[in-house]
C-alpha cells in the first residue's frame, strides 16, 4: 500500500522523472519542511527527527529554521529543515523572509533543499491549498502532506487523497502528526525517491497569475474536484471562548491564571527546593568527609559545591514555571491572552502580537527576542526587543527566591488566599512589566516613532496539551539548566573561589578581605554602598553580568569561604549581612538590570548593530541603579 | 457598510479591501477575499479587537483595520 496515495498508479502515462542535476539523481540530502502557520509542522518535525523542537499552539512558533537528522524514521542520512510558517511567498514579515530564502537556496550556510515536504492542515483545505500553488511552482520534488487527519475525520470532514494527488501532480499523504498516523507514507516517499515518479512541473495546471485571488480560485477548484468536505466547526473552541473571552470573565480568568501560576511556583516549588537543598547539602558533607583536610577539600566544598548547589536548588521552581507556560502555549490560550492584552498594548503604541514574545520572555528573553520576528513592523519589532528583557525571566527566580525567603516573613494575606511572599514575588513581576510598558511608550514616541502595524491574529483551536509534549519541554529545560550549572556557573564559581584565596602568602591562603576579590570588592564598594549593598554583593553583581543566577552561586562561594559565615546557610548568612532596605534594593536592581550576556548577544544579532544593545544595557543599568537607590533610601527612612 | 460597523452575530459578504497591498495580501491569504463570507463572532473583552470567522478559521482584527473592509450584510444568518 506504500504508493496508494501517489498518482503513480492512476495516471502513469503523464509521469516522468523529476528534474534533478544528473549527479544528484535519486539522491536527496536536504529536505525542507514548509507550511502555513499552525498547521502542525513542528509536531511533524519532532516526529520525524526525534528532536525536540518547541511546539506551540499559536502562529509563529518556529521563528528560525531548525534542522535535524530524520532519525525517528531510520533515515539519519537525511537532514530535515523546519521553516517558519508562512501564508505565501510574499515576504510580509521577517520569518517569512527566512523561509523563502532557505527554499530558494539563498540562505548562507544552509544547503538548497533537494525536496520539500509541504504540510497543510486538512481541516482548512480551501485556504491552506493557496500555499501549494507557489510552492509547487518552485519545481522541487514535493510530498504534499495533509495533516490533522484525526481531527478531519472525527468532525465529519473528508478528502479524496488519490484525486488530490492527481490534481496536484505530486504525491499526497493524509497523516496525523499528533497521533503518529501515516508517517510510513513519508518514509516511503523518501526511500522511493530515486525511482519515484512525479509529474513534471507544468504538467499540472497551476495558476498563472500570482495573486491571492487567483491562488484562491485554484485552491477552491482543487478542493471541489477532490470531493473535499470541510469538517464541522469546533464546538469546544467556541464554547470555551465564550467564557475565556467574555467581557467580564475573560480578564478575570486571565488574572486568576497568572496568580495561580505564582502561587504554585512559590507555594509548591519552595518546599521542593528546600528538600533538594537539604539533600545536596547532606551529599556535600558526606563527600567532603571522605576527602583529606586541605585546599582540595576547601575548593570542593566551600568553593564549587556551595556555589553550584545554591543554584541547583531552584530547578523545581524553574520547571514548574516552564510547565505552566507550556500548558498555556500548547493549549492555545496564549493567543487569547494576546487578544485580551491588545487593549493595553495599544495604549503603549504596540499591538497584541508583541504580547506573545513578551509573555514568553517570562521564561527567557532569548527565545522571546527571536519570536519578535513575527511582528511585521520593524520599529514595533525593535521596541519589543528592547523591552523584552524587562519581563521577569526564570533566571531572576533564584535571586528573588533567595532574598524573599531570607527577608520576607511567611505570612498569609487576604485570609489564606495568597501568601505575603507570593505577593512580593508577584509585585516584582508586575514591576518588570510596568517598566517594559513605560519604556515601550517612551521608545514609540521618540526613537522608534511609527504608526503601529495592523493587528491580525489567527486564533487556533484549543488542543489538549500532551504529556509527552510537556515532558519533552521540561526535560530539555532541565538539561539546559543543569548544563549551565555544570559549565558557566561552575566556571565562575571556580574563578571566584580562586580569586578569593589568592594571593598565597608563605603557603597560606589569603583571608577573604586580603584576597584579590576582596580588594576588587572594596574598590567598588563606594559605588554600591548607597544602594545598601556590601562588597560581596558587589562581586555578585559583577559576576552576574554573565547570567543573572550566577550571583547566587558567587554569594554561596563567598559566604562559604568566609570563616564567619562558613557554617551558615546562604539565607542566614545574608540575613546577618544585609539590611531589609539593601535586600529589597537588590531584587529591584535585578528586576530592571540587563545582567545577561546571551540576551545582549541576541539583541546584537537581531538588530544587526551594537548600537541597540549598548543603548539597552546603559538604559537598563541606570534604571536599575536609580530604582535600587530609591528603594533602599525609602525602606531605610521607614525602618528608622 | 464596513466590517467594523457590523454587529456581533451578523454575517456578510466581503466586497472590497482598501488597505496597503502587503496587508491586504496577508488578509487575502487568511481568507479575506472578495466574495468570502465573514461572520462577526465576538468582541474582545475591551470591545476591540473583534474576532471574525472567515473560511473556517477565526481571525482577530482591530476596528482600525476592519474599517477598511467593505461588506454587504446578509440577512437570515444560519
Amino acid at each position: 500500500m506504500s504508493s496508494c496515495c501517489t498518482p503513480a498508479e492512476s495516471k502513469a502515462a503523464v509521469l516522468t522523472a523529476p528534474p534533478l542535476p544528473a549527479s544528484h539523481k535519486g539522491q536527496i540530502r536536504t529536505i525542507a519542511l514548509i507550511g502555513p502557520p499552525n498547521c502542525g509542522k513542528s509536531t511533524l518535525f519532532n516526529r520525524l527527527t526525534g528532536l525536540r523542537q518547541k511546539v506551540g499552539n499559536y502562529p509563529g512558533v518556529t521563528v528560525e529554521h531548525h534542522s535535524g537528522r530524520m532519525k525517528a524514521i531510520g533515515r539519519s542520512d537525511l537532514t530535515l529543515i523546519d521553516l517558519p510558517g508562512i501564508y505565501s511567498l510574499a515576504t510580509f514579515s521577517e520569518d517569512a523572509r527566512v523561509a523563502v530564502d532557505v527554499l530558494k537556496g539563498q540562505m548562507p550556510g544552509v544547503p538548497a533543499p533537494d525536496a520539500v515536504l509541504l504540510v497543510l492542515d486538512s481541516t482548512h483545505m480551501n485556504r491552506q491549498l493557496m500555499l501549494a500553488a507557489p510552492i509547487l511552482a518552485l519545481g522541487l520534488p514535493t510530498l504534499v502532506i495533509l495533516n490533522m487527519s484525526d481531527v478531519l475525520e472525527s468532525r465529519g470532514g473528508k478528502v479524496d487523497v488519490l484525486a488530490m494527488a492527481r490534481e496536484l501532480g505530486h504525491p499526497v499523504a493524509l497523516i496525523s502528526a499528533a497521533k503518529g498516523v501515516g508517517l510510513d507514507r513519508i518514509a516511503d516517499f523518501l526511500s522511493q525517491y530515486g525511482n519515484f515518479e512525479v509529474t513534471r512541473p507544468g504538467a499540472v495546471k497551476l495558476p498563472v497569475i500570482q495573486s491571492a485571488d487567483s491562488y484562491r480560485k485554484w485552491a477552491t477548484q482543487v478542493s471541489s474536484r477532490t470531493q473535499y468536505q470541510q469538517p464541522n466547526a469546533p464546538k469546544w473552541t467556541r464554547r470555551l471562548d465564550h467564557v475565556l473571552l467574555h467581557r467580564v470573565w475573560g480578564p478575570l480568568i486571565f488574572l486568576a491564571v497568572v496568580i495561580a501560576v505564582f502561587q504554585v511556583v512559590f507555594g509548591l516549588g519552595q518546599p521542593l527546593s528546600e528538600g533538594l537543598g537539604n539533600l545536596l547539602t547532606g551529599l556535600g558533607v558526606k563527600v567532603a568527609a571522605l576527602l583529606p583536610d586541605g585546599w582540595m577539600r576547601a575548593l570542593l566544598r566551600d568553593g564549587l559545591w556551595n556555589g553550584v548547589q545554591s543554584v541547583l536548588v531552584f530547578l523545581p521552581q524553574i520547571l514548574l514555571l516552564f510547565a505552566f507556560i507550556g500548558i498555556l502555549e500548547d493549549s492555545g490560550y496564549l493567543a487569547r491572552a494576546a487578544l485580551i492584552a491588545d487593549r493595553v498594548m495599544r495604549s503603549i503604541g504596540l499591538n497584541g502580537k508583541a504580547f506573545i514574545p513578551l509573555l514568553s520572555a517570562y521564561a527567557c528573553a532569548v527565545p522571546a527576542i527571536m519570536a519578535t520576528r513575527t511582528i511585521e513592523n520593524k520599529r514595533d519589532r525593535f521596541a519589543t526587543i528592547l523591552v523584552a528583557p524587562f519581563m521577569t525571566c526564570s533566571a531572576r527566580l533564584p535571586v528573588y527566591t533567595l532574598i524573599i525567603a531570607a527577608f520576607v516573613p511567611d505570612r498569609k494575606l487576604l485570609g489564606s488566599f495568597i501568601g505575603l511572599r507570593a505577593t512580593v514575588m508577584l509585585s516584582l513581576y508586575v514591576l518588570g512589566f510596568l517598566a517594559a510598558l513605560f519604556t515601550a511608550r517612551v521608545l514609540k514616541s521618540s526613537l522608534l516613532r511609527a504608526s503601529s502595524a495592523p493587528f491580525i491574529l489567527e486564533l487556533p483551536q484549543y488542543r489538549w496539551p500532551t504529556l509527552q509534549g510537556l515532558g519533552i519541554r521540561l526535560y530539555d529545560r532541565a538539561k539546559l539548566f543543569l548544563r549551565k550549572a555544570g559549565t558557566i556557573i561552575l566556571g565562575v564559581t571556580f574563578a571566584v573561589w580562586v580569586l578569593s584565596v589568592l594571593p598565597v602568602h608563605a603557603g597560606q591562603f589569603s583571608a577573604l578581605t586580603d584576597s584579590v576579590i576582596g580588594h576588587v570588592g572594596h574598590w567598588i564598594e563606594p559605588i554600591i554602598r548607597p544602594l545598601g549593598f556590601n562588597w560581596k554583593i558587589g562581586i555578585g553583581l559583577l559576576s552576574s553580568i554573565v547570567a543573572r543566577e550566577v550571583i547566587v552561586g558567587t554569594l554561596g562561594t563567598l559566604y562559604g569561604v568566609d570563616p564567619e559565615t562558613h557554617a551558615l546557610g546562604l539565607q542566614q548568612a545574608l540575613r546577618g549581612d544585609m539590611t531589609l532596605g539593601g535586600a529589597l534594593a537588590l531584587v529591584v536592581f535585578f528586576a530592571f538590570a540587563l545582567q545577561c550576556t546571551s540576551t545582549i548577544i541576541m539583541v546584537r544579532r537581531e538588530t544587526n548593530s551594537w548600537r541597540w544593545p549598548a543603548i539597552q544595557f546603559t538604559y537598563m543599568t541606570v534604571f536599575a541603579y536609580t530604582a535600587a537607590l530609591v528603594t533602599n533610601q525609602i525602606v531605610n527612612l521607614i525602618a528608622h | 457598510m464596513c466590517l467594523s460597523e457590523m454587529k456581533v452575530g451578523q454575517h456578510g459578504r466581503l466586497e472590497r479591501v482598501d488597505l496597503p497591498e502587503e496587508v491586504g495580501d496577508h488578509l487575502a491569504h487568511m481568507g479575506f477575499l472578495p466574495g468570502a463570507g465573514v461572520h462577526v463572532l465576538r468582541r474582545a473583552p475591551g470591545g476591540d479587537p473583534t474576532v471574525y470567522r472567515v473560511d473556517g478559521i477565526e481571525v482577530a482584527l482591530r476596528r482600525e483595520t476592519a474599517r477598511h473592509l467593505f461588506m454587504t450584510p446578509i440577512e437570515n444568518v444560519q
